[in-house]
């Protein structure tokens, strides 16, 4: 895998495992200091929002949703919520209700994905989640129910789990019955429980000491845990500047993305520092708003109070990377939650959509992924012909943050004397997957010339 | 050559899942399995899933499958490679099995693409097309779908287990229709519906959520689309709309069906 070159060392990772997609991971050694931390995202580019353009104003949450198989859902929440953006309409009341019920389901799914088959392995020395179903078989079991009831939610609504059918502009093709619901009531009930194990396992992980350097970035939304929502919102590392939020119009003036030699994937930083999104961000972000059953986990977990902005003081933010997995085990307990919450509320939508007509202009969407802030931006003239596309996925927002992380860690085990091959290898394999990267995501295409602002 | 060898227990055959451009859903689709999952755990053993296990153990294997499509140099080295060391090869999903929507570059001028959305377009290797595995390697067995199903798959590696060929039928999406009791949305509705020459696995989903068929799992073993397309012009769709509705998924699969004029090609096997 590597070969001593004294007085360099090179440590090449060719292929990591248990992340979506596919990346390698290259580090420079120079005298015991890491010179160089990459992260090579070897996905191929799939030129998405170049092949977008000309298409209709229907057409980019059906096509978008195939960037990525494990969170489509997200993809066609945001292409949604931009093109409306762009034709001035707003989804409101029971459809948006639905809205929010299905990106529930495709939170449970995904996150419980993570949890289980990706991220537990690592605190419990096993290879995969075969090995951990040896050794731990109830929570494995636990896990494949919280994440088929996750699915089923994404079924019902969307007709199947991966790239959902029954998504369009304006809501749905086909809202469901208040009947045909219910049989998903059942089903929350018991993973409530499964969710509240889960948290209760999780905490009981040993967790490394480690912080993330970077500034949390997530959606905010008054009054509610923002998911299919929200206006962006940034809680600095430093002191200064205080936490600020910006117009979704202005997102990539603040969030600006830069090609690297080294990757398909573009690297991108907020106002000139690095970012992170994802569950980290979103405790951070908007933490106070979870329900009291989902803050009383967090708690039983030890990740305390979140920070408030509402300035009683109280609260913290949680920067340590390995602890992403006791926030996303809260995240699962209360979009169980509030999926039991919308249904018990549904009353079937006199129509299962909005109609939305083209114009021209350009609209902007973004949503909370699974693993962070997902921001489209489409330009339609008016036929409703795309005229250009911008998306932003999570992983390649925060990629900067996870070669941070790669270097101070990997710098850190050579300092304690840990630098076998063997051991970086793991380190940074785990490191990596504290943050959930979705390759797929971020190796797309994007217009570097395009920039329309109001 | 003929020494007497003492009986050995029979070894688990070997799977090996692999990628090439693709949105993982399809692997994913194996991770969704779970009623099945620790089952197929116990009958397979699983040599190399990068998306499942950091446990890889090289080939040969005996049941690849392969997920998305060619499109990097360094795809085509690949897929020989993978293809040297399986034993029996299937692709998954309409990325491997025809291009996948990345095969919309195959109409664009990619150089363009590049120069025109890159800063830097030298850094990026990539081909001109995404094309299908079965373009550049011999292909077992081709299950459809974007993504796949999952009953599909587990009857795909079932069959395999069992040494038979998948009962996997190649017929249209308007059986499964019909089989449901779904109302035909073009006939009841008007809604243009790709479901006559679809080729049938996903249970006939878009009808019975009231729209109509986009193609997700490309041709069916015999279509007749020249018949199809004055329906869509009757429901309003121009020549244009007609042509987008046709290449999204399976870029070109369903043209090539019909230039080829051989219906029931596109699929490797499948008793129909
Ligand atoms: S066929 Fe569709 S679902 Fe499967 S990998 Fe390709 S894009 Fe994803
Ligand atoms: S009806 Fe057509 S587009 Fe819809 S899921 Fe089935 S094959 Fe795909």
């Amino acid at each position: 895998m590597s070969e001593p070159t004294p007085p360099a060392r090179e440590l090449r990772i060719p292929s990591l495992a248990r992340v979506e997609g596919e990346t390698a991971l290259h580090l420079r050694i120079r005298h015991g200091t890491v010179t160089e931390a990459r992260l090579s995202i070897y996905e191929p580019p799939r030129f998405f929002e170049a092949f977008l353009r000309g298409r209709a104003h229907t057409e980019p949450p059906d096509l978008t949703s195939r960037i990525c198989g494990i969170c489509p859902v997200a993809y066609q929440m945001s292409a949604c919520r931009a093109i409306e953006d762009a034709c001035g309409v707003v989804v409101d009341g029971q459809l948006a209700a639905l809205r929010r019920l299905l990106y529930c389901g495709e939170w449970i799914e995904s996150q419980t994905l993570h949890i289980h088959m990706l991220h537990a392995p690592d605190f419990l020395g096993e290879d995969d989640v075969i090995g951990l179903s040896r050794s731990h078989l109830e929570h494995v079991r636990r896990g494949l129910r919280l994440k088929q009831t996750g699915n089923a939610v994404v079924e019902l609504l969307g007709g199947r789990a991966i790239h959902p059918v029954n998504v369009r502009l304006g809501g749905f093709h086909r809202a469901p019955t208040r009947a045909e619901l219910r049989p998903l009531e059942e089903r929350l009930r018991t993973a409530l429980d499964d969710a509240w194990d889960t948290v209760r396992w999780v905490a009981g992980f040993e967790f490394p000491d480690a912080e993330c350097d970077a500034d949390l970035l997530a959606l905010a939304e008054p009054g509610t845990y923002a998911i299919e929502s929200g206006v962006p919102t940034v809680l600095p590392y430093a002191a200064t500047p205080p936490p600020y939020g910006f117009p979704l119009r202005d997102f990539t003036d603040h969030v600006a993305e830069e090609q690297v030699p080294h990757s398909t994937a573009l690297h991108s930083r907020l106002d000139g520092r690095r970012h992170l999104t994802g569950s980290l961000a979103r405790w951070a972000v908007s933490g106070h708003l979870l329900s009291p059953l989902a803050l009383e986990a967090a708690r039983a977990a030890g990740l305390g109070d979140p920070p408030s902005r509402a300035g009683t003081g109280r609260g913290e933010a949680c920067r340590n990377p390995y602890r992403s997995i006791l926030v996303r085990a809260v995240e699962v307990l209360y979009a169980v939650e509030e999926a039991l919450r919308i249904i018990a509320e549904y009353e079937r939508p006199a129509r299962p959509y909005t109609e939305v007509p083209p114009r021209a202009g350009t609209g902007h969407g973004a949503t909370e992924a699974p693993r962070g802030l997902l921001y489209h931006r489409y330009a339609l003239d008016g036929g409703g012909r795309v005229t250009g596309a911008r998306i932003v996925p999570p992983t390649a927002q925060n990629q900067g943050a996870i070669e941070e992380d790669l270097r101070r860690l990997v710098q850190a085990g050579l300092d304690r004397g840990e630098g076998s091959e063997a051991e970086l290898t793991r380190l940074c394999e785990r490191a990596v997957r504290n943050h959930d990267p979705c390759i797929s995501c971020s190796a797309h295409f994007l217009e570097l010339d395009i920039q329309r602002t109001h | 050559m003929s020494t007497p060898t003492p009986p050995q227990p029979p070894a688990r055959p070997r799977l090996g899942v692999f990628k090439l451009a693709s949105c993982d859903g399809c692997q994913l689709t194996l991770l969704d399995c779970e009623d099945e999952l620790l089952g197929i755990a116990a009958e397979l053993d699983i040599a190399h899933f990068l998306e499942a296990s950091g446990d890889i153990a090289p080939g040969p294997y005996d049941l690849v499958l392969v997920e998305g499509s060619v499109s990097t140099p360094e795809h085509l080295e690949r897929i020989r490679r993978i293809r040297a060391d399986a034993r029996h090869l299937v692709t998954i999903g309409a990325c491997a099995t025809a291009g996948g929507v990345q095969a919309l570059r195959n109409y664009a001028d990619v150089e363009g693409y590049l120069a025109a959305v890159y800063a830097r377009p030298a850094y990026i290797e990539t081909l001109a097309t995404s094309t299908p595995v079965s373009a550049h390697v011999p292909v077992d067995f081709e299950l459809r779908g974007c993504p796949i199903d999952r009953g599909q798959l587990v009857e795909v590696i079932t069959a395999f287990l069992a040494g038979r060929k998948p009962a996997i039928a190649n017929h249209s999406v308007c059986f499964s229709c019909k089989r449901r009791g779904n109302v035909c949305v073009t006939v009841a509705q008007g809604t243009p519906c790709l479901g006559p020459v679809t080729h049938a696995g996903c249970g006939a989903l878009c009808p019975t959520y009231g729209r109509g068929c986009y193609g997700c799992f490309g041709p069916a073993g015999t279509t007749n689309l020249p018949a199809l397309v004055p329906l869509m012009q009757r429901d309003g769709m121009g020549e244009e709309d007609i042509a987008r509705f046709l290449h999204t998924f399976n870029v070109t699969a369903f043209t090539a069906v019909e230039e080829q004029a051989q219906p029931g090609t596109a699929d490797a096997e499948g008793p129909g």
